[in-house]
């Protein structure tokens, strides 16, 4: 895009910023479309939501007249048309069903807690792509964690133990995948797979071998919830992130502190370097191989966190393929973050909030309606959406996925 | 030049040794390693290696004698030099039962590889074809039996290859991973199957409300068994079919110029544009014929032997991945991809919890897990086959994968 615009006359330019805007509008109109039929607005006029869905559309329409790229003003129309739809669907629903599916801070406090495992990964995966190797592993590391964190918490008898054991756990399996696609030179995609299988088959076998058919045991240190004297006792905010998990306050400090490190010190702009041009970094005298083997196992550290909150912090127990795709889903908020942490964080956060959707709306129809089922999918489906309205736009650190060799 | 030979002739008959022995030699070190997970877990390897290989029916191979057998759809009986009767007869139609499905899994994946395209996305494609055979199997009550079956099948392999077109045209037009996009719709096939056939689901079969499965395969849309008892799951035409759609494979990969213009984009992408392939064409169609062979295989399995597909079957579907590992091991070939499969289908089948000797593990299904951690170790050692022809020949050769969009 901004070498499009960079050769534009300055007036192409000026268009260029208000055929944005208009789109941005657009956008904006397709989620206040589906806001206002939610409490505390909650219309039950499914006119409200079609006008305004109907000037989102105008908007999105406006910016694709106005030159500001087709892509933008057709994301616009799209969201200004599922906008539209969703709140039509709300204004079909029940009040009461509304009112216990949108508790704004009870969901926020759910988009949180199914963000953690994502961001952690999330920024495990950005770690890994800005050194030049593709982690599509970071759903196996997940699940190594989700499992020895469980198994350590359980038989340590400590969550932080637990953790530990978590993160062990994860970094050895990504110390496979860094073997295989750094010395080994293998194709990155290859070897991601293949480690997630690996975690697939021992986690499956230590799972069958350690709890038989009995299922995980319920008495077992849990990650434990945080009380923020103060923060709690303010209303919705109280409500929704005055008593946190103590590992989600963790994953916030990490976006935090990954960005400072990837983009404000030297051991950042050295892992960016390896991951940009390895040939300049090596000649200058930096590790390629070293710094590509510590970001690949401080990511798969970082999954192990991850899968050890989702078994030890959310679910409260470990299941075969427990992890279920969330690996892949932090990969998809690395692409649309941009390989940036605050960015991927807000994608985690979409996702999380999907997350938190699916499992509450089934409740809204009653559990016996089948074909709420098909909620289930919704963080699939968004996820494959916004792949594919995003990812066009965002540009990988230069060398990902391929292999360097020592001169 | 007498005794001489040139350095390139030399590192061409490494790569071809190499080329034929670096399967073999994964093969031998992926079942090598996965003995040491077994010692490690305190049983004795050789037993299960023992227990796995009666299980697989190939010793019905090496026991000559002199036997009758029926020719197939006749009564006519003559002389024959192996006992088709026999137990091991019976565990080696289950094992070609399953190469039929395991070749056309394969093929789904060697040919997406080929054109550049790693195609995880089998399940969700194999999940599609089985609901539409399934689907059509089961309704149409009285249609002409071979009418009834093309009906079903050729349903199926459309079911697949809409599935994974999805992901082919995205990657075509917007550039999405197919990586991510694939897993996605995996999982947006596992919770649409789960609403299908699920508790109150639209083809739910209504005579089973508790344990929610699909109606059944009508007789006549049954694929007719050739080798075995139909009701013992004998060995069904399908196998046929699958040897077909190995040469079908061969045929389009090695001997059309849409093999050949698949196989440029695979091999360059941005050379092929050059030399006027339409990338995103080809990316589309590679995907697409692709889903068409996965969902075959689901068609199989539906009117070969399963008849009916349940709640269970969908949530326990991951063995389906199998086929990155037969596409892997047999190097994304027509020859290779048939032979892998055999050897990918008696590991399985070999593993299946009934053919495993109860002294060997306490829990017989540790035998699956063992059987996944097999398949991952062969796909690493694949991924990592520089190492094996470093030890056959110093000479590496990286397996083609190509890469495009960011992941």
């Amino acid at each position: 895009m901004s070498n499009v615009a960079a050769t534009v006359e300055p007036e192409g330019i000026a268009r260029e910023t208000i055929g944005r805007g208009l789109a941005y509008g657009g956008i904006a109109a397709g989620v206040v479309a589906f806001w206002v039929a939610l409490p505390p607005v909650m219309t039950r006029s499914p006119l409200v939501p079609f006008l305004i869905g109907l000037v989102g559309v105008a908007l999105g329409g406006a910016a694709i007249w106005s030159g500001a790229g087709r892509r933008l003003g057709g994301i616009a129309i799209a969201v200004a048309v599922l906008g539209f739809l969703l709140g039509w669907l709300a204004t079909r629903s029940n009040v009461e069903a509304l009112d216990t599916v949108f508790v704004w801070s009870a969901l926020l406090a759910a988009t949180l807690r199914a963000a953690t495992p994502l961001t952690f990964a999330a920024l495990g995966g950005i770690i890994s792509e800005r050194s030049g190797v593709v982690n599509i592993g970071l759903e196996g590391m997940l699940l190594m964690g989700a499992f020895f964190g469980f198994l350590g918490a359980d038989k340590l008898g400590s969550w932080w133990a637990g953790v530990l054991c978590g993160i062990v756990a994860g970094a050895s399996l990504a110390l496979v995948h860094a073997f295989v696609s750094i010395h080994l030179r293998a194709d990155q995609i290859v070897s991601g797979t293949a480690v997630n299988f690996l975690a697939l088959g021992i986690t499956g076998y230590f799972f069958i071998d350690v709890y038989t058919d009995q299922g995980t045991p319920g008495d077992v240190d849990y990650t434990p919830e945080i009380t923020i004297p103060g923060l709690s006792e303010i209303g919705f905010i109280g409500d929704a992130i005055g008593k946190m998990n103590v590992l989600i306050w963790v994953a916030l400090a990490f976006v935090v502190l990954a960005h400072f490190l990837l983009f404000r010190t030297s051991i950042g702009l050295r892992l960016r370097s390896v991951g940009e041009h390895p040939k300049a970094a090596d000649t200058v005298g930096i590790s390629v191989y070293g710094v590509r083997y510590a970001a690949v196992i401080i990511s798969g550290a970082l999954a192990g966190i991850g899968g050890a909150y989702l078994s030890n912090g959310i679910t409260h127990s470990f299941n075969e393929n427990l992890s279920a795709g969330r690996g892949f889903i932090a990969l998809a908020a690395v692409i649309i973050g941009k390989w940036r942490p605050y960015y991927a964080f807000l994608a985690c956060l979409l996702f999380g909030f999907t997350e938190a959707l699916a499992l509450r709306l089934p409740g809204a129809y009653g559990e016996d309606q089948a074909w709420t089922t098909l909620f289930r999918a919704l963080p699939y489906i968004v996820t494959l959406v916004v792949v594919a309205g995003v990812v066009g736009r965002s540009i990988p650190p230069a060398a990902v996925g391929r292999p360097y060799t020592k001169q | 030049m007498p005794g001489g030979e040139t350095a390139a002739a030399r590192l061409e008959r490494w790569q071809k040794a190499g080329g034929a022995a670096a399967p073999i030699i994964t093969a031998l070190l992926a079942f090598l390693v996965g003995g040491l997970v077994v010692l490690a877990t305190g049983s004795n390897p050789i037993e299960v290696y023992k227990g796995i290989w009666n299980g697989t029916g190939l010793e019905w191979f090496y026991r000559v004698g002199s036997f009758d057998v029926t020719i197939p759809f006749t009564d006519t009986k003559v002389w024959f030099p192996w006992d088709t009767g026999s137990r091991a007869a019976e565990n080696l139609q289950q094992t070609l039962l399953l190469t039929a499905t395991l070749i056309l899994l394969g093929l789904a994946v060697a040919l997406a590889f080929r054109c550049g395209l790693f195609n995880i996305g089998i399940q969700g494609q194999y999940l599609l074809g089985a609901y539409m055979a399934v689907w059509v199997g089961s309704s149409f009550d009285g249609m002409n039996s071979f009418a009834h079956i093309t009906f079903a099948v050729v349903a199926a392999a459309l079911a697949g290859a809409a599935w994974a077109g999805i992901a082919g045209i995205l990657k075509a037009t917007v550039g999405a991973h197919e990586v991510i996009s694939t897993i996605m719709l995996n999982w947006i096939a596992i919770y649409l199957g789960l609403y299908l056939f699920g508790q109150g689901g639209p083809l739910q079969n209504e005579d089973q409300v508790f344990s929610p499965t699909s109606n059944t395969v009508t007789e006549g849309a049954k694929l007719p068994v050739f080798w075995g008892d139909p009701l013992l799951q004998g060995l069904h035409v399908g196998f046929f079919l699958a040897l077909v759609a190995l040469v079908a494979f061969w045929v389009i990969i090695s001997r059309t110029t849409l093999g050949y213009q698949m196989r440029a984009v695979g091999f360059n992408p941005d050379a092929a544009r050059y030399g006027g392939i339409s990338v995103a064409r080809n990316y589309f169609l590679a995907m697409a014929i692709a889903g068409v062979f996965a969902g075959l295989a689901g068609a199989v399995d539906m009117l070969g032997w399963r008849f009916t597909i349940g709640f269970s079957d969908i949530q326990s579907s991951t063995w389906i991945f199998v086929g990155i590992a037969v596409a892997l091991l047999g190097r994304n070939t027509a020859l290779g991809v048939g032979l892998a499969a055999l050897v990918f289908a008696a590991l399985v089948n070999g593993t299946a919890a009934r053919n495993i000797p109860p002294e060997v593990f306490d829990i017989p299904e540790q035998a699956g897990n063992l059987s996944t951690t097999i398949q991952a170790l062969v796909i690493l050692f694949i991924g990592a086959d520089i190492l094996i022809l470093w030890l056959w020949a110093r000479a590496g050769q990286k397996i083609g994968v190509g890469r495009s969009s960011p992941l």
